[in-house]
């Protein structure tokens, strides 16, 4: 993968969330990349995102296929739209429901740091 | 025009101690040998790929192992769209004039060639490498999240999804070489043990051995001749995270354009074969087909019009989630049973009228379409 990186996030061990924008065109991307997938241009800026979001989509993973992923199981995979534009894979309660409003923190998961949503208070 | 003249078929299953190509071999001769061709009379090579024997230049090999000297050959990558990908492939280069007779073929010894951790880990990786595999998905999580959001949208609820599970098992205990003859209630696929939640182990499609081929031709070679009659595919995105809305998804793109290459109706298609990797699979592109209204695919299996005898047959030898599913040749069985259901051939299983088929592949998580339409000639 290509792509001036400026701002650590959690794919780099980092406690964040970095999206990117398009100064030519205000597209929003999440998958990091030296130009703007909508339009082109290049060096997108890139952006901390709040934290925030909704639920789109919930898989309570019960069947994994490595040791190291296994000993996390039952672990619940979400989809969650931001209030920036874009969507995002991560973890979260195993209650959560489509629609829920939630914010993120980081929990280890198979030697890694990854985004895991709670509920917002 | 291009015509289906031949079909191979193995069963699926477990094939001890047989390789990619031994499985790909066996299909290729069955198909070659139904359209009563010679070897060398085959000019082209399409090929899949095996995740248990990847190599950057299968149809090569598979050529000089077969003992053919083609003069086009290479292999092809849509995940479980490949077959009808090939298939819509060897339709251009044949009526382009490219070369007489093609060998689409696929075979892979997935289940007893690895561990079913190595399979499920080798098919996660179509996940984004950064942003989702780290997250520990697997292919039943990523479409157990399309799941949760159809369910959510449209009302579906699990027991509706069973029922797909329920039909494809029904239907392959009629075919003798399907991987499962057990039958199955939707209490049973409800029961089952959760995988990736909303979607349990009879939810999803095995892992198998097995092998298809089919040859496509300039002309027919017996007396039925099945045409494609038309075709077309759709590329919308590779990760789920990057999908469009439900509303929006490439099987609806495919089968607009499909239609209009084939100046066909879905009111006139009388057999259907539709890929069917999870319940859910299935349930969302027999409605973005058309072959159902928004959220009543479900009630369409409960009053038997996918099945065997009724208006609208469809995977009558089980699909994916009963026939089995061996990587590219798992989704070929679809066209191969369409073949034999449109010639006549199918047996105990053979339904009505097959004059006009439609064929519709899913690769990725429903990231690549091909929809395709067979029609029957004479």
């Amino acid at each position: 993968m290509s792509g001036s990186r400026q701002l650590a996030d959690w794919t780099a061990g980092a406690e964040a969330i970095v999206y990117q924008s398009c100064a030519a065109c205000g597209a929003g991307q999440y998958f990091r990349r030296s130009f703007c997938a909508a339009c082109g241009a290049p060096d997108p800026v890139e952006k901390r995102a709040s934290g925030q979001g909704t639920v789109y989509a919930t898989s309570l993973v019960c069947r994994a296929a490595t040791p190291e992923t296994r000993a996390h199981i039952p672990y619940n995979i979400v989809l969650v739209d931001t209030p920036e534009g874009f969507r995002m894979m991560a973890h979260g309660d195993s209650d959560l429901s489509i629609g829920d409003e939630v914010t993120v923190h980081f929990v280890p998961f198979a030697g890694r740091l990854v985004p895991y949503f709670a509920r917002t208070k | 025009m291009s015509f289906i003249t031949g079909v191979g078929l193995t069963a699926y299953g477990r094939h001890e101690g047989s390789s990619s190509l031994d499985l790909m071999s066996k299909a290729a001769e069955l198909a070659i040998a139904d359209a009563g061709l010679k070897r060398s009379e085959i000019d082209g090579i399409l090929c899949g790929y095996s995740t248990v024997a990847p190599h950057i230049m299968l149809a090569t090999v598979f050529a000089e192992h077969f003992g053919i000297r083609p003069s086009y050959a290479h292999a092809v990558q849509v995940g479980g769209a490949t077959g009808l990908a090939m298939t819509m492939l060897a339709h251009h280069l044949v009526e382009a004039g490219v070369v007489r007779h093609v060998l689409v073929v696929g075979g892979e010894n997935r289940l007893t060639g690895q561990s079913r951790d190595a399979s499920i880990l080798a098919l996660a990786q179509v996940g984004h490498p950064d942003y989702e595999v780290p997250l520990g998905p697997t292919i039943p999580a990523y479409y157990g999240l399309v799941a949760s959001r159809y369910m959510h949208e449209y009302g579906v609820t699990q027991e509706d999804l069973a029922e797909f599970a329920v039909l494809m098992r029904k239907h392959a205990l009629t075919h003798p070489g399907a991987q499962f003859h057990d039958p199955i209630t939707v209490a049973d696929v409800m029961a089952s043990k959760p995988v990736a939640l909303p979607l349990k182990l009879l939810d999803c499609c095995p892992v198998s051995d097995g092998g298809a081929a089919f040859v496509i031709s300039r002309e027919p070679t017996g007396e039925t001749g099945v045409r494609v009659r038309g075709c077309a595919q759709a590329h919308t995105h590779q990760h789920v995270t990057a999908a469009p809305a439900l509303s929006e998804l490439g099987a609806e793109i495919a089968i607009a354009r499909a239609k209009q290459a084939a100046g066909v109706a879905i009111s006139d298609v009388r057999y259907a074969a539709v890929y069917d990797s999870f319940t859910i699979t299935l349930a969302m592109l027999l409605e973005d087909l058309g072959l159902a209204r928004r959220g009543e695919a479900a009630s369409r299996v409960r009053s038997g019009y996918f099945g065997r005898d009724g208006e609208m047959p469809l995977n009558t030898h089980g699909g994916l989630l009963s026939y089995g599913h061996c990587g590219v040749g798992g989704a070929m069985a679809h066209l191969v049973e369409t073949h034999l259901q449109m010639t006549g051939r199918a047996g105990n299983r053979q339904v009505r009228d097959a004059s006009i088929a439609l064929l519709h592949g899913d690769g990725g998580v429903l990231s690549s379409h091909v929809s395709m339409f067979l029609e029957r000639t004479r």
